[in-house]
């Protein structure tokens, strides 16, 4: 049985909710939580939801990935329907035939090579969901949802699903792990290579996972951790070195989500094509 | 006796020994794009491009360390 609060919009003043030090405050801002916080105005509480004694209860980061979703699925669906009429793009098209042209010429034909047409859909979408949820992230009062450990991790099971049906397809299902060991390695060598390439298998979209988790939260952890040390130092003299500083990681930081999505959509790509392309 | 103080201070040291090799393997990157670049310069973009793909990649071994320490530094 579904168990639900209302929403509440509760006025909160910030002394009521201080937090006890500084890396709580970071903490409450970077994870996931409960409430929206448009301190010192309001705090937004989310609604709670209970299926079958598991906690899907809507928290931040659900709420701007169903932005982040409905943002893309508006733009892309928009983005096709202009080319009914004719296939030189204008405008808004244009600028979202720049990204789209990128991740095909530069990610998916080099990496992938032949038949990179099957994979294209898989690493345009990823490129772009994690683009709009690195850029969201970055607006003021929200929150960032490649941040969350579920998000990244999900993503890689996607990309290790595509890798191994990819291989799979093309090579045989046996021919695939077969493929995986190297030619010419000496006999006693076997067992460990067999052990160290299956470890392969796993760890590389673990690596994938990890590496955008930890680059979102990172980030964010830098530039809180800069704005607190005003309130931890207590004097408004402390701005004009924080402010800088903060702006120049927030800058970064826009650099930064740009080059993980082209990151984790690249390294996709390229173990798909080792994948698929196997005598390579 | 609980360790949390060990924990944390374990989490300074450890991040600051993550940076040290992150820094010093993307430094060395750097160095070598440059020369490279120096030496013939119609490559650069080429280079540029593979200098940022291999710089991210150093960075998420150093994030490994780092989210081993956060997790240190939540004890």
């Amino acid at each position: 049985m579904t168990d639900s609060t209302s929403t509440q919009v509760i006025v909160d003043s910030l002394i009521n909710t201080k937090p006890t030090s500084s890396s709580d405050w970071i903490l409450h801002h970077v994870m996931d939580g409960d409430y929206l916080d448009f301190s010192p105005f309001f705090k937004l509480y989310l609604p709670h939801f209970e299926l079958f004694g598991i906690d899907i209860s809507i928290t931040r980061h659900v709420l701007f990935m169903w932005l982040g979703s409905i943002l893309l699925f508006i733009i892309m669906t928009r983005v096709a329907k202009a080319y009914k009429s004719s296939m030189v793009p204008k405008g808004f098209t244009n600028f979202w035939e720049l990204f789209i042209v990128f991740v095909r010429d530069e990610i998916a034909k080099p990496t992938i090579g032949k038949g990179f047409e099957k994979f294209l859909p898989y690493l345009l979408t990823a490129f772009f969901f994690i683009l709009f949820g690195n850029f969201l992230g970055l607006i003021p009062f929200s929150a960032t949802f490649t941040s969350n450990i579920a998000v990244t991790a999900t993503m890689a099971i996607f990309t290790f699903l595509m890798i191994q049906f990819g291989g799979m397809r093309n090579n045989g299902a046996f021919g695939y792990f077969k493929g995986l060991i190297p030619h010419g390695v000496p006999g006693f060598l076997l067992p460990i290579m067999i052990v160290v390439e299956l470890l392969g298998l796993l760890s590389k979209p673990f690596a994938l996972a990890i590496r955008l988790f930890a680059n979102m939260t990172a980030g964010h952890i830098v530039i809180y951790a800069l704005i607190s040390l005003l309130f931890v130092m207590q004097s408004y003299l402390w701005a004009g070195l924080v402010v800088p500083m903060a702006l120049f990681i927030y800058g970064l930081e826009i650099l930064v989500a740009l080059l993980q999505a082209y990151i984790f959509t690249m390294l996709s790509g390229l173990f798909i094509g080792m994948a698929v392309h196997q005598d390579h | 006796m609980d360790g949390s103080g060990l924990a944390a201070l374990a989490a300074g040291i450890g991040a600051g020994l993550t940076i040290i090799g992150g820094a010093l393997g993307i430094g060395k990157l750097a160095a070598s794009a440059m020369e490279a670049s120096g030496r013939q310069p119609e490559a650069a973009g080429a280079i540029r491009t593979s200098m940022i793909i291999a710089a991210a990649l150093i960075e998420g071994i150093s994030l490994f360390a780092l989210v081993i320490c956060f997790i240190l530094a939540g004890k």
